[in-house]
């Protein structure tokens, strides 16, 4: 069985096809073990270094992981929950931030300052998101853009605390005993990061939560009708998100080793959006796709340096108009004709 | 005391062209159910403009109504080549086209005129006008009066107009308007190109006082749309004074507070009334925001 049959059958694309009552219900609900796409991405991620032949690759491979990561926890709220969020890059920047700054300011060992800092962005998406969550569609939109902005321009203005505009240094992550500089080593960390948030997010899609997560898409009143605690598993899933984003951003500073009030701004916000959008809303298969496509998209387009704005905005226009469901599904759409 | 006046022309000043954009934000919205996040690159399109043409050689008025003119032609043509086609999507992805559109418009800006920041002169010198202790610049008047004068025409031409009841019609009830053989497309057209007209008149009534250049756009939509949800999102008096008390807000936090969290007052004062008055500062309490 080909490798597009077996993500064909996998149950991120099931979920949004309800009517696809699957003659081949035997082979389709073995695959449908979330285990068997974990491991062709474990597989992925392992066979990926054959195509990496230099430090810049892995720096991208690296970056595109990172924000795999971080999209895969933001389309846990926006693909599943149906809830957007155009500030969720303040979450990535407080994990950032609260790395550094533990570490390097009150010397915390680095991975305790790690950890913490997930909790604490945690803690701060728990409290302020009861409130905001009880925002719909557009109200949602700009009550999260209010929220990260909030961030920014905190971390922008105590330069006491943060560095200010010039931002601040991170320190340098030691695990094993080994220092972590080479982009090759951080390759490795990101892999695992990546693959361990994919298992548990295709879990967390197919349990109970997930299905109640699933059912806040559409009217809110079903979901409450039937029984689920609509405002806690909202709250649940956007905590957790932020937990994600902030390991991430954590991750993110102890990689770049400098951060700056950036990581916490609009566009920041809506690059990772494009992410999710890009790669197809509520897949996590296309959240990594829209991952590698954002992040490298500037990449390519450092060869029209001065179109960079102008083609980022043309390809956004296009994608939703002529893609609206994203990368993923149209990719899936496309390779059907071809087998027919 | 003196001081509090002061701060408050400022921010009346300011609070206008929130208001305006939050204005064109309004209009949009009502009529195709569409936020408008590059409502404030058309402002920012309209401002460049004008002071292209003014280097360009043309004469102070002609390139001011040219710079207008520019702003409701890209509101037209994003109508056409990006919302019309897009037909029934839903609000996310409406919300990425207008960035796009957004940032399009802050490229092809920043092509063409760099990223230097640009300013046109004062429409009638820059004596300043002295009341008490107060002073004033005159182009403070020109804004303010000017916003006045926008309200008035857009007033008459929603009560008094055919097209301006038909944009109504639609905005109200798109179905029944369809029924009563109003073309609601080509109203959702025109509001566009109203929004675009807009935005270019927030943009160069502003830029004598405040600089412009190619990437101010994304931020003064926002509080273009801080400004309209303040008003609720849906009234035109909402967002014009949901504009000034952003502005006059802001003009405080500046003067009596730290000028560093100015542009937090926006964020926060929405986060607020969002949660608190989900209906803007005139409707009433209610829960949830549908």
């Amino acid at each position: 069985m080909s490798k597009s049959e077996v993500k064909q059958k996998s149950p991120l694309i099931e979920i949004s096809g309800g009517a696809n009552k699957d003659k081949r219900a035997t082979v389709g609900q073995i695959l449908r073990w979330p285990v068997t796409n974990v491991a062709i991405l474990a597989v992925l991620v392992v066979c990926l270094p054959l195509a990496l032949n230099s430090g810049f690759h892995y720096h991208l491979a690296v970056l595109v992981g990172i924000n795999a990561t971080i999209a895969i926890s933001l389309n846990l709220l926006m693909g599943y929950a149906g809830q957007v969020s155009l500030g969720h890059a303040g979450f990535v920047a407080l994990g950032a931030y609260g790395t550094a700054i533990l570490s390097t300011r009150y010397g915390w060992p680095v991975p305790l300052a790690l950890l913490s800092s997930a909790v604490g962005a945690g803690l701060v998406a728990f409290v302020v998101g009861r409130p905001i969550l009880r925002l719909k569609g557009y109200y949602l939109a700009l009550g999260t853009l209010g929220l990260g902005m909030i961030i920014y321009l905190v971390l922008s203005n105590e330069v006491w605390l943060t560095g200010g505009p010039d931002g601040m240094a991170a320190p340098v992550l030691e695990l094993f005993g080994n220092r972590m500089t080479d982009p090759k080593d951080w390759y490795w960390l990101v892999a695992v990061m990546l693959v361990l948030v994919f298992w548990m997010s295709t879990n967390l899609v197919n349990a109970p939560l997930g299905r109640a997560l699933r059912a806040l898409e559409g009217p809110e009143a079903v979901a409450g009708s039937v029984g689920i605690n609509v405002p806690w598993n909202k709250l649940l899933v956007f905590t957790l998100s932020a937990v994600i984003a902030a390991l991430m951003g954590g991750f993110l500073a102890l990689y770049a080793g400098f951060i700056s009030p950036s990581l916490a701004d609009f566009m920041h916000s809506i690059e990772l959006v494009l992410m999710v959008l890009i790669g197809g809303l509520g897949s996590v298969v296309g959240a990594i796709l829209g991952a590698a496509v954002i992040t490298l998209l500037p990449q390519v387009l450092t060869v029209v340096e001065e179109y960079e704005t102008l083609v980022f905005g043309l390809i956004l226009i296009g994608v939703m108009l002529f893609m609206p469901q994203g990368l993923q599904p149209s990719l899936k759409k496309f390779w059907q004709r071809i087998k027919q | 005391m003196s001081e509090f006046f002061q701060y408050l022309i400022t921010g009346l000043t300011i609070g206008s062209m929130y208001g305006l954009i939050g204005l064109g934000i309004v209009l949009v919205h009502n009529a195709s159910q569409v936020v408008n996040f590059a409502q404030g690159d058309l402002q920012m399109l309209g401002g460049m403009s004008a002071v292209a043409l003014l280097s360009a050689g043309l004469p102070l008025p002609f390139a001011l109504m040219a710079g207008v003119l520019a702003g409701g032609l890209a509101g037209l043509l994003m109508f056409k080549f990006t919302i019309e086609p897009a037909g029934e999507a839903g609000p996310l992805a409406l919300v990425i086209i207008t960035l796009g559109v957004g940032l399009v418009l802050r490229g092809a800006a920043e092509l063409t005129w760099g990223q230097s920041f640009y300013s046109l002169p004062t429409f009638s010198g820059n004596e300043v006008i002295r009341l008490g202790g107060v002073t004033i610049v005159p182009q403070s008047l020109w804004v303010i009066g000017m916003t006045a004068v926008v309200l008035i025409l857009l007033a008459y031409f929603f009560n008094r107009s055919l097209t301006g009841k038909a944009i109504l019609a639609t905005s109200l009830d798109r179905d029944a308007a369809v029924l009563m053989g109003i073309n609601t497309g080509r109203m959702q057209l025109v509001t566009f190109g109203l929004a675009g007209l807009l935005g270019a008149v927030a943009g160069v009534l502003i830029a004598p006082i405040a600089f412009t250049h190619s990437a101010a756009g994304l931020i003064l939509g926002l509080k273009g749309f801080v400004a309209a949800v303040l008003g609720g999102l849906g009234s035109f008096r909402g967002a014009l004074v949901g504009g000034l008390v952003l502005g006059v807000a802001e003009s405080m936090m500046a003067g009596y507070g730290s000028s560093d969290y100015k542009d937090a007052i926006a964020y926060l004062l929405i986060v607020l009334i969002l949660i608190f008055m989900p209906r803007g500062i005139f409707g009433g309490m209610s829960g949830e925001r549908v």
